[in-house]
């Protein structure tokens, strides 16, 4: 063939990307969703730092409100949600690390057992926390805590909407969060890990609790303080389980009620009878919720974010 | 350092050994149980508590399934209590339909920009915001609609009320932005880079390429993302409570006030008596939310599975 006939055949090149008025457009479309995204957390943000920056003391952390709560601070408020919280922590972790390490070390992935727990962990989690709410006083606090004072012949104690109920509830609203974080963690070890330890003699128990488990430890702090910073944000769920209006005492046994910060919140900014007078409260308490759940998430995620680094080296 | 134990492996030594690694096992099974178990319980106690609408004679007369829809208002407390769902559906539908909508559109453009175009120093200021906010508890939101955003709204729309669905919708968005992107964002990033270069060598402008080869590609994880955005949104309680206004009015302008079921159980559960038809209304109410929303995850994993399958296969 021709160097002519070659040519020819070729038709001329277009232009390698013809400009593209239309997709600029869009893409800068979707630079503005970005960024909306981002002003509307700066807006949110910015208006709670700056109102709330002015009542947020010592004072105001350690004492209690007075003045049918339009004066005085959140002591109660914070202790109640330290109490429910590490309750909450106690009763998760065994249940939560203890399902991670069979799924991830037992189960015969397919078996129909194993299925069912991953399914069950998936949609425990997309529950609406108002459900785990009834879920607790059905369950908690009119089946089991009746129950208890019957078998025990007790006037009403433990058959009433109480600290234990409620950490009982959010423990289970956590467990997905738990179950995830810590499998996460587990899948970070490397096998030869798990093999070396086994060739050494050593039972899969004895591997789990001497070799595996300290590596996995991050995953499983990371699992507990985001349980902790959900748990410290939940109102829902607490409505009917414990948490009280005011009280004028601290919460002793895990059957008294007792304040939370999130539902402090909550009724500071519904029922107060001096929106005004309680409004720099309001402000500083919800200041003082952020904070805690941002410093807690940020602690979970740089927990995670060496956890993935480890886990991206080994790979 | 400890002594070296001497090798034990006598026969009764390894039968012990052998039992407690079974223990611990049968133990481990055990607390992965707890999870199916947390869920039938939930199951099991929500229903059980809203059978009497359906067995119980006393509850019947005053509450019972055929009233629910032929009830003409929603109104627990009187001499009389009515209980009609319609208002409660709509009010629902309204709120959710406009938190969808609001942020629907908002997280999954969002999305793209952050996986497709975005220089890595934007990125760096985008996906924190979106933890932040993912971060921030639900009644912070519902704070923050009731004393800002609705007074904000009220001057924009010129309503009677500053509470309305609109707000609450506008609010709730804002709070399911995270869900859906995040999980759309995962989708689009896991999508083989060999598909853009594809497109991108086929003369298609960048755009075209993130729209019609990249976003289809993840199509199945945008649906999940949607889906389970909307499951939340459906549940989601305080934001709704504090932002709506809470007035059960059968209506269909978003400028009203609006009662959706999630609020409703919040508002009302406290003060009820146990056991009493009231009681067990709301417990129904949250046996149709659980349903709802289970139904919707259940669907948006059946789309994670697609996805994973089909990029698994590519």
């Amino acid at each position: 063939m021709t160097t002519d006939a070659l040519r020819a055949t070729l038709r001329p090149l277009p232009r390698a990307r013809p400009f593209d008025l239309t997709g600029l457009g869009f893409t800068a479309l979707s630079g503005v969703a970005a960024l909306l995204i981002v002003v509307m957390v700066a807006i949110i943000i910015g208006d709670i730092v700056w109102r709330g920056w002015g009542t947020v003391t010592w004072e105001f952390l350690w004492t209690v409100p007075r003045e049918g709560m339009t004066k005085g601070g959140i002591f109660p408020a914070l202790y109640g949600t330290a109490l429910l919280v590490v309750l909450m922590t106690v009763a998760l972790i065994p249940f939560g690390v203890g399902a991670a390490i069979y799924l991830h070390e037992y189960a015969k992935p397919d078996s129909p057992y194993t299925r069912a727990v991953r399914f069950a962990v998936a949609n425990l989690a997309g529950v609406p926390s108002i459900v785990y709410g009834l879920f607790g006083l059905g369950f908690f606090v009119n089946f089991i805590g009746a129950s208890i004072d019957r078998g025990l012949g007790l006037d009403v104690t433990w058959g009433q909407p109480a600290l234990i109920w409620a950490a009982l509830t959010l423990a289970l609203l956590n467990l997905p969060v738990v179950i995830v974080t810590t499998e996460e963690a587990l899948r970070a070890v490397p096998r030869d890990t798990r093999e070396a330890s086994l060739a050494l003699g050593a039972t899969r128990w004895q591997t789990i609790r001497h070799v595996l488990l300290p590596q996995a430890m991050p995953g499983v702090l990371t699992g507990a303080v985001l349980a902790v910073s959900r748990g410290a944000g939940e109102v829902a769920p607490i409505l009917f389980t414990g948490a009280a209006y005011f009280l004028p005492y601290l919460p002793k046994s895990p059957t008294d009620q007792f304040m939370e910060l999130g539902y402090h919140v909550f009724v500071l900014a519904t029922q107060s009878p001096d929106v005004d007078a309680t409004r720099p409260l309001l402000y500083g308490t919800v200041l003082v919720l952020l904070l805690l759940t941002f410093l807690l998430n940020l602690t979970a995620f740089l927990l995670r974010a060496r956890l993935r680094a480890a886990l991206a080296g080994r790979q | 350092m400890p002594p070296l134990q001497p090798a034990l492996n006598t026969l009764a030594h390894r039968r012990s050994r052998r039992v407690r690694e079974a223990f611990i096992a049968g133990l481990l099974r055990a607390c992965a149980f707890s999870a199916v178990a947390g869920l039938l319980l939930i199951m099991v106690f929500v229903f059980k508590e809203a059978l009497p609408i359906f067995t119980n004679a006393a509850t019947q007369k005053e509450a019972n399934f055929a009233g629910f829809f032929s009830a003409t208002a929603w109104q627990p407390v009187s001499d009389h209590p009515r209980y009609a769902l319609a208002p409660l559906l709509s009010g629902t539908l309204k709120v959710v339909l406009v938190a969808m909508l609001f942020a629907t559109p908002i997280a999954v453009l969002a999305a793209l920009f952050a996986s497709e175009f975005a220089p890595s120093r934007l990125r760096e200021v985008i996906k924190p915001a979106i933890e932040i906010l993912a971060g921030v508890p639900s009644v912070v939101l519902g704070f923050f609609a009731l004393m800002v955003l609705a007074t904000w709204l009220q001057g924009v729309t010129h309503a009677p009320m500053r509470l309305s669905a609109l707000n609450a919708g506008l609010a709730l968005g804002i709070g399911v932005i995270p869900t859906i992107f995040t999980v759309c964002e995962d989708a689009l990033r896991s999508v083989p880079k060999s598909y853009r270069e594809a497109s991108l060598a086929l003369g298609a402008s960048p755009w075209q390429t993130a729209w019609s080869v990249t976003l289809p590609a993840a199509s199945a994880g945008v649906g999940a993302g949607v889906l389970l955005g909307l499951a939340r949104a459906t549940g989601e309680t305080m934001i709704v409570l504090m932002a709506s206004g809470n007035a059960a009015i059968h209506s269909a302008s978003v400028l009203d006030s609006a009662r959706t079921l999630s609020a409703c159980i919040a508002a009302e559960l406290a003060e009820v008596v146990v056991g009493s038809p009231h009681y067990s209304v709301l417990f129904f109410l949250g046996a149709v939310l659980f349903t709802i929303t289970f139904l919707i995850n259940v669907a948006a994993g059946f789309f994670v599975d697609r996805l994973r399958r089909q990029l698994a296969g590519a």
